[in-house]
């Protein structure tokens, strides 16, 4: 029941939008080809499903999602290796926070030139992109606990294993999860980006990139809405399972 | 960036690491487009290495190569020209700062809304919040061209990008920030009947000062990503970005390269500006970093 | 009656800072006998928790000579041979109460967990909370649960720094009238770190006087009060009589004078 009010205003404001959006396309002749209404954009989303759901395809499933994973996977197993070995650590923590500011997706013409013309490029960036904020957030979250707790590890003499796993893992997910959401976004920007550089025949970046050529931004918005509502998915999905997973964090707490 | 101490042999051990593999990783994916060029030169390992450390064209460029190519671009070219790097630079670096600019000053207006009602607040966070998982970066190039069929030409429409990039982490960070007096300074300030006004002034304020600075390292660097990605459009022809593009297409590698280390090379020094003003800011607070 | 479970001669330890060393034990003997309740007090800066820092091998001394149950510090803690309750409860969040008490039982590989996690809670008077978070008890009852949680692995010596410093007197004093019948019916050495006098006269067999700059013991007071006292003792003659002692003991130590 409280959730439900909680939504309450923000919909209002979300209905609120599309209707002066609406009737600005009515009452302004702002050109169709630039701005079309919302009215006009459903109707090419209706029509156009089975384009979307392959474009879709092409990009969420085969690129999105593989990239995110292998780039959050290696991001923690290197963070990992860092906490292990402090060498590592203190050689990497600062490569890895100067990557992170980096404008990555610059690498993209760089990977269809390594990896042609398949899903391999557009992965490849997706990995690149996600790497550096799990590498640096996970670093982060390794040495959260509090000195008290270490103590408490070393006086069991815990092996550096059972610390981890009982201890400093534990303490690290809510800065694992925020890497993960912060990738979430990260992942559907390389991945439709990188198509932009490609020579992909399918996909949302590509068909954006074609629907402007063709003049058809109707199709363009389409694919913008199914890019926002996937998008907003895959973060509400993460925020649930941060939710189950962090249940102690005092942010959630009941 | 800051550095402790007992970092720097380890970050070089890892820079030369780096640097080796590079250099050995250019002999077999420049093998295939340095083949006939090596047989040419007879073959061998001398010249194979020389070869594919050295083909105008590679796969993937040497490190020397990369920074004799940045070493004409930069400074054996008038600034002002058309092919000289540092002008490509200012353009992008100009409309990130214009966009940065923009969008801190929309992060925090929007985030002393959110702080004085609740009803903003209820209505704004989700949206603010979903408007970031909207992958927005990658319809950049169309919104730039769609605000310039509208009549806005040149550094505005990237800035917008920049601008729409920026304010998210200000505004989380500033609410946050506005948030954090500990509810014994908000009671004295209720004690001496300080107006919403003189508590945002006095109080809110100066407390947010640390997390605006932590939000301003993201946002500027984002603000550039989002420059850059503003002048991906096709016929874009002047800043990082475009130099990306027309790389790409005209299979001209060395130019990519260069682009690339000149975005990281101001992405990493506007951070490091940004955490220069953060510690004399917060030295003259008081603040122990 | 026993061998000694603690022997410390001519402890010192000395930290190095950017400006100068800091003196924070110089010259420590100390001999803890087993199934003793011995208290280290004094000011801040005293070298109290330091001291018991180095009996858990948590700190290393500069000089001088530690043994803890006839080994090395560190070799008694690989060979576990005490609980350790911090100053604050340090309870993971993410772990319910038997689950944080069962936490050394996992790392050492104990079996018979349950039971051993059950009776520990019952000890505490913590039963019935087993399924409770950390964070949905109050600070008295989380510092019962780090006390369980201490007392899991069955040590004979328990470390315990200031563990109720942080409690109101009320809640203290009643943790402190538990901890001694603990204390009676499980028969464990206890050393003990307090910087008030009350708790220190009340539970002690023995008390060690501490004073700063150096850190150094001024003085070791053998209580022999009855076991089975309760906190109306602590009005009783003896019990001012060695309050007054102890007061007394820091002040010549010119412990409050800065």
């Amino acid at each position: 029941m409280k959730a439900l009010r909680n939504l309450f205003a923000p919909a209002l404001l979300g209905v609120a939008i599309l209707v002066i959006w609406e009737a600005a396309c009515r009452a302004i002749p702002i050109p169709q080809v630039l701005l079309p209404a919302p009215s006009v954009i459903g109707a090419r989303i209706a029509t156009e499903i089975p384009l979307l759901a392959y474009d879709f395809l092409k990009t969420v499933i085969q690129a999105v999602i593989p990239g995110w994973i292998i780039g959050c996977a290696a991001g923690l197993v290197v963070a990992l290796l860092c906490d292990r070995f402090d060498f590592l650590k203190r050689g990497l923590l600062p490569l890895g926070n100067f990557f992170s500011v980096l404008p990555l997706v610059g690498v993209a013409p760089i990977m269809v030139m390594w990896f042609g013309t398949g899903v391999a490029p557009n992965i490849a960036v997706v990995v690149i992109m996600t790497f550096f904020p799990m590498l640096v957030n996970a670093l982060a979250g390794l040495q959260a606990s509090s000195h008290l707790e270490r103590d408490l590890m070393r006086s069991y003499n815990a092996s550096w294993m059972q610390a981890l796993t009982s201890l400093r893992l534990p303490a690290a997910m809510p800065f694992i999860f925020n890497a993960l959401k912060i990738n979430s976004t990260l992942a559907m920007i390389g991945a439709i980006v990188a198509e932009f550089f490609g020579t992909r025949i399918a996909g949302m970046g590509f068909r954006m990139q074609t629907g402007f050529g063709s003049m058809s931004l109707d199709l363009v918005w389409a694919e913008i809405a199914v890019a926002a509502v996937v998008g907003s998915l895959f973060y509400a999905l993460l925020v649930l399972a941060e939710r189950a997973v962090t249940f102690w964090h005092p942010s959630y707490r009941v | 960036m800051k550095t402790e101490r007992g970092q720097a042999i380890p970050v070089l051990v890892i820079c030369l690491i780096l640097v080796v593999v590079w250099y050995l990783a250019c002999i077999p994916m420049n093998a295939v487009v340095a083949e006939a060029k090596i047989a040419a030169a007879g073959g061998g390992f001398a010249a194979t290495l020389t070869e594919s450390w050295n083909h105008a064209r590679p796969v993937i460029p040497a490190p020397h190569q990369i920074a004799a190519d940045l070493w004409a671009t930069v400074f054996t070219i008038a600034p002002w020209a058309k092919k000289s790097l540092l002008y490509h630079c200012w353009v992008t670096l100009s409309s990130t700062l214009v966009g940065f600019i923009l969008g801190t000053l929309l992060g925090i207006g929007l985030a002393i809304l959110i702080v004085h009602s609740k009803l903003l607040s209820k209505a704004l966070m989700p949206w603010i919040i979903a408007s970031q998982t909207i992958p927005i970066l990658a319809i950049a190039p169309m919104i730039i061209v769609v605000l310039g069929a509208m009549g806005f030409t040149g550094l505005l429409p990237k800035a917008l990008i920049s601008t729409y990039l920026c304010f998210f982490p200000v505004t989380i960070g500033m609410v946050k920030g506005l948030m954090s007096p500990d509810v014994i300074h908000r009671d004295l300030m209720h004690t001496y009947n300080a107006s919403a006004a003189e508590t945002l002034w006095k109080l809110r304020l100066p407390a947010s000062v640390p997390y605006l600075f932590t939000s301003l390292k993201i946002a500027i660097a984002i603000a550039l990503t989002g420059a850059i990605v503003g002048e991906l459009p096709t016929g874009a022809v002047a800043g990082i970005g475009a130099r990306l593009l027309i790389g790409s297409y005209n299979g001209l590698t060395m130019m990519i390269w260069s682009a690339l280390v000149a975005g990281s090379v101001m992405a990493a020094s506007l951070v490091w500006l940004v955490g220069y003003a953060e510690r004399k800011t917060l030295a003259r607070m008081g603040v122990r970093a | 009656m026993a061998a000694a479970v603690i022997e410390a001669r001519d402890l010192s330890l000395t930290f190095q800072t950017a400006d100068s060393p800091v003196y924070a034990l110089s010259k420590v003997n100390l001999t803890v006998n087993d199934g003793d309740f011995v208290s280290f007090i004094g000011p801040s800066g005293c070298g109290k928790t330091t001291l018991l820092r180095v009996i858990a091998d948590l700190e290393q001394a500069t000089s001088g000579s530690i043994t803890v149950n006839g080994l090395s510090p560190h070799d008694a803690r690989l060979a576990r041979s005490y609980g350790y309750v911090f100053q604050a409860p340090g309870l993971f969040p993410w772990r319910t109460v038997e689950k944080n008490v069962g936490l050394p039982l996992e790392i050492m590989g104990i079996g018979d967990a349950a039971e051993r996690v059950k009776r520990n809670l019952d000890l505490v008077n913590l039963g019935g909370f087993e399924k409770k978070f950390p964070w949905q008890l109050s600070g008295g009852m989380q510092q019962r649960v780090s006390i369980a949680r201490a007392l899991a692995f069955d040590p004979r010596l328990l470390l315990m720094d200031e563990p109720f410093g942080a409690l109101d007197e009320i809640v203290r004093d009643k943790l402190n009238q538990q901890l001694l019948e603990l204390w009676e019916r499980t028969a464990k050495t206890v050393v003990f770190v307090t910087h008030s006098i009350p708790e220190a006269v009340f539970l002690s067999t023995k008390i060690v006087v501490m004073s700063p700059r150096p850190g150094r013991i001024i003085d070791v007071i053998e209580t022999n009060l009855p076991r089975d006292r309760t906190l109306d003792f602590r009005e009783a003659p003896e019990f001012l009589k060695l309050a007054h002692r102890v007061r007394e003991g820091l002040k010549a130590g010119h412990s409050y004078e800065d």
